[in-house]
């Protein structure tokens, strides 16, 4: 077995045991990104130089007999919506390709803290807009299950580094599902956090109110590992919850005997593919079989989550959005014709057309005389929602659904419809609109052995419950640790 | 026909917190061009906001000082616009529920009460400052990006310029009182917009409002007002019709031109911050906040003239210092000295100094208790009174107490009967003439006589006793 198809609890133990070094992994991981990126397109930035000298001093510690947090000196791939200071910082967008940010995100000095050693910033769709990685200004990221289709998005570059073993583990970030959806298409574990358990100073904000970063890896342990690494209470996100925040590796268990687990009736119907369906209730079979107790649910409010997160995502978008404006930093129209012009410009040609479209949806939601019909509106359906799942969780423990409609498309396929694209977001949304954790692992394979992922859903600081859950059934089906190409 | 103005003022004012509302950046005046700045304040992609309390208790006790309804969830909006001295393109304010709102100031216009009715008060955050004299193109100084600002808002109830410019006092008198607020005008601490309409006299119906903005300074204001007034009533007299607008006041020109009409008002499209949590001012918290109001310059003023015998005047400029209102209300509280004599020295000779060193009490080091034992030595004969002025500018330049001053300048008088009639009795040797004169009625002599003792006592003398001795010595003789 190579290096690069193993997994980061089992580099983390030959690391300790002084098997290998973290400069060996470090090198080894560049080595698999040049065999496989020209395909992935993983990355839009590699940072070799600087990764080779981190992973150096960690050598350097362990020799010198200091004891190591779990992961000091494995190797992980950052999302590039996430501030890293002096290294590029992109959002997958011409409007900060070459913006260094002075600062680093929170999440990065977890990460140093902990002693990984990122190897580079991943592809998005732009400003983390869309649901394939096509939206992405930069760089064309593909399915390394099927270099024809699409990765999911808007994590697509941390799904596919993950998928292809260019890492073991990767930080995506997750507005209405982009960690989950293309951990779905590619085959990996994804998880989305409880909103406010990961800081999101730093993350460059795309819907502030449905952000949330969170961790990719190839089996459940891994993603324990790294939420381990990125959860925890920050003084500069206001939004961060102050709370004890337990190892949750170390509270790992797959026994899951007794376990009530809801699946709901609205995810099973039209529109999802007859596939998915079927892998997804298989899995909840097994968990049946595991001595969980599987109910069918009703979360009747489901089909209005994908309007009412495309206008307060929209919304939120268009502010956030607003500080591109070509004065400070970002890209500047060349040339231009007093202020307003050199706004125009500037955004018009910086922003590609996803992020204009959501500008504009934005924009007019919150203008005087729609506010009241569609963003007041959509707040109050929102506390509608939180609270028809806080119904379900009297009832069950966590619920189970499909990811996707679909597995991976075709690159293009949906390209030239975004209400088609939309649609493909229905069964991850409400989660971020309810501000609940998500977890996405594979399920099973199509008849094109495309990867199908399977959702579970948990109440509020559930992230134990959804990894033990996780573990019994990656256990049982023995669906971990997939590396594609 | 008579017209009556009527104007609504929206007051700025910055408050005086040591950190910026969002960040931890210096909220200091007068730094090199973008030093007091971090990613929070020159919004930078990803960096977050974090309320300061320090903001949300300023502005309560503005809100508590001025009889308003304090709403202790507090939350925070987002006013976007577009503008290169506002780098997020969005200011954080409060728009629907600011933390205060109903309430009012009570001040005296040419002796007569009046009352101004606040709409509301909310926080939020200044902008930055374009500087277009820093070499090619414009610069954005973003130190002021983020220092606290409290909007206040008034009921149109001020009817004349003269009500307005006693109004902004009132409130500038209220911030340095509260202490949260330099009111340095000429640092842009406190700034104000103003609207003004008219309507005949004795109808209730408002008039067609317009907004000015530009308006640097009180005497500023009462010009503006003014000029928009008289304009207005121009405009209705020559059968014309006010247009609702937003006027630019150029102050050096006095006069204003229109910056915007209702048409292209901008929707600066409100929605609650979604990275602010609402901060919640507990009934603990708001127990603190009204604890640390203090007496108001109104009541004080009142008391100055009803218990101390203050002139208006007198008691005016005393209760619209806080600090030299503090230092009064102190001294009189030991009860030690005459309350007057307190009065008369900060009217006197502690403004006097402040004014001509351009210092505030507070950078000095005059205390109440030592301005207290000084007027003690002086109400004694220890001291005269021309000593004491001595002994203050020591008092306000060292930690001195007052008696090591007294010695270390030997200003102690002499009061010794014998020693006083032994100077009395050389000075009347060595001036025979006077004495003659003095013996042939002309009484008046007296003051050189007292004068020549005086000098022969190199100042030491009392003045008092000298004089008795002096009366004594030649009915006897």
């Amino acid at each position: 077995m190579e290096l690069y198809q193993k997994t980061a609890a089992e580099l983390s133990a030959m690391l300790k045991n002084k098997e290998v070094s973290s400069v060996e992994l470090t090198k080894a991981a560049f080595a698999r990104t040049a065999q496989v990126e020209e395909q992935t397109g993983a990355y839009i930035t590699l940072t070799e130089e600087k990764a080779l000298a981190d992973a150096a001093a960690i050598d350097s510690r362990r020799a010198a007999g200091e004891t190591l947090p779990p992961l000091a000196g494995v190797p992980v791939s950052v999302k590039d919506n996430i501030c890293t200071k002096g290294i590029r910082t992109t959002c997958a967008s011409k409007m900060l390709e070459n913006f260094l940010p002075p600062y680093n995100a929170t999440v990065m000095e977890k990460l140093d803290e902990a002693g990984l050693i990122m190897t580079g910033k991943t592809n998005l769709d732009e400003f983390a807009m869309g649901s394939s990685c096509e939206n992405s200004a930069l760089r064309k990221t593909r399915n390394p299950h099927n270099l024809d289709r699409v990765t999911g998005g808007s994590s697509g570059g941390a799904a596919a580094s993950v998928a292809a073993g260019e890492v073991s583990i990767a930080v995506g970030s997750d507005t209405g599902g982009s960690i989950r959806q293309p951990a779905s298409f590619c085959g990996v574990v994804g998880m989305k956090p409880t909103y406010g358990t990961v800081s999101r100073y730093g993350l460059i904000a795309f819907a502030s109110s449905l952000d949330q970063i969170g961790p990719f890896g190839r089996c459940i342990e891994d993603t324990a590992m790294l939420a381990d690494v990125l959860m925890g209470h920050d003084m500069r996100d206001s939004t961060s919850v102050p709370r004890e925040y337990p190892s949750l590796t170390a509270g790992l268990n797959a026994d899951i005997k007794g376990m009530k687990i809801g699946l709901p009736k609205e995810y099973f119907g039209e529109g999802i593919s007859e596939e998915v369906s079927k892998a997804v209730l298989a899995a909840a079979e097994t968990y049946r079989q595991l001595g969980a107790e599987v109910v069918e649910i009703s979360l009747p409010l489901s089909r209005y989550a994908l309007p009412i997160y495309y206008i307060l995502s929209s919304a939120e978008a268009s502010s956030n959005l607003a500080r591109f404006d070509g004065v400070k930093y970002g890209y500047r129209a060349k040339e231009f014709d007093g202020l307003i012009d050199l706004y125009v410009k500037s955004r018009s040609e910086g922003f590609g057309p996803e992020v204009q479209r959501r500008i504009m949806l934005g924009t007019y939601v919150l203008s005087s005389g729609y506010y009241d019909a569609y963003y007041k509106k959509a707040r109050a359906a929102q506390r509608a929602i939180r609270a028809d799942y806080a119904k379900a969780f009297e009832q069950v423990d966590l619920i189970l659904t499909p990811t996707a409609p679909t597995t991976a498309y075709k690159i293009g396929e949906k390209t030239s419809d975004p209400l088609q694209m939309y649609m493909g977001d229905i069964c991850t949304v409400s989660v971020n609109i309810a501000g609940l954790p998500g977890l996405v692992q594979p399920c099973g394979f199509d008849a094109d052995k495309m990867p199908i992922g399977m959702q579970l859903i948990g109440p509020r600081f559930g992230e134990q419950t959804l990894l033990n859950a996780g573990l019994a059934y990656e256990k049982a089906s023995g669906l971990s640790n997939i590396v594609a190409l | 026909m008579r017209y009556e103005p009527v104007i609504g003022l929206e007051v700025h004012a910055e408050l005086s917190t040591k950190s910026k509302i969002f960040c931890s950046c210096s909220t200091a005046f007068g730094a090199e061009i973008n030093t007091h700045v971090c990613p929070v304040c020159t919004g930078q992609p990803g960096a977050l906001p974090v309320l300061n309390k320090q903001v949300v208790h300023y502005a309560a006790k503005m809100g508590v000082a001025t009889h308003c309804h304090i709403n202790q969830l507090c939350k925070s909006d987002r006013k976007n616009y577009f503008y290169p001295d506002l780098p997020k393109a969005y200011q954080i304010s409060q728009f629907d529920v600011p933390i205060c709102e109903n309430g009012y100031v009570d001040f005296e216009v040419d002796g007569q009460p009046k009352r101004v009715r606040f709409e509301r008060i909310h926080f939020e955050e200044d902008a930055g400052k374009l500087l277009h004299d820093e070499g090619e193109g414009t610069v954005v100084d973003f130190n002021r990006c983020g220092v606290p600002l409290i909007e206040m808002v008034t009921r149109p109830d001020i009817h004349s310029s003269a009500e307005a410019k006693e109004f902004l006092e009132t409130i500038k008198t209220t911030l340095s009182y509260l202490q949260i607020c330099d009111c340095r005008m000429e640092e842009g601490s406190i700034r104000c917009d103003v609207n003004v309409s008219v309507r005949p006299e004795g109808t209730e119906e408002l008039g067609t409002r317009v907004e000015m903005k530009n308006i640097n300074s009180f005497s500023a204001a009462v010009r503006a007002i003014d000029y928009e007034v008289n304009r207005q009533i121009e405009v209705l007299e020559d059968g014309g019709k006010i247009i609702q607008e937003t006027r630019r006041w150029d102050d050096s020109k006095v006069k204003n031109l229109v910056m915007r009409t209702k048409e292209d008002a901008q929707d600066y499209r409100y929605f609650p911050d979604p990275d602010l949590v609402a901060v919640e001012i507990d009934d603990e918290w708001m127990r603190q906040i009204e604890s640390e109001i203090p007496e108001l310059p109104q009541s004080r003023y009142a008391r100055y003239i009803k218990e101390i015998g203050l002139q208006p005047k007198e008691a005016r400029i005393i209760s619209d210092a806080y600090d030299k209102a503090c230092l009064l209300d102190e001294g009189v509280s030991m009860g030690r000295v005459d309350s007057r004599s307190i009065a008369n020295w900060i009217l006197s000779d502690i403004s006097k100094y402040l004014n001509d060193k351009g210092l505030e009490l507070k950078d000095t080091k005059l205390t109440a208790g030592k301005l207290v034992d000084m007027i003690e030595l002086i109400e004694k004969n220890t001291i005269s009174g021309n000593a004491g002025k001595k002994v203050l500018v020591q008092l306000f330049e060292t930690d001195d107490s007052v008696d090591a001053i007294v010695d270390k300048l030997g200003l102690k008088q002499v009061s010794d009967e014998g020693a006083i009639q032994k100077l009395v009795d050389e000075v009347l040797a060595a001036n025979p003439k006077s004495v003659a004169d003095y013996k042939g009625g002309k009484k008046n002599v007296i003051g050189f006589l007292v004068g020549q003792c005086m000098k022969a006592s190199k100042g030491k003398g009392n003045p008092k006793m000298i004089n008795q001795c002096l009366n004594k010595t030649l009915s006897q003789m």
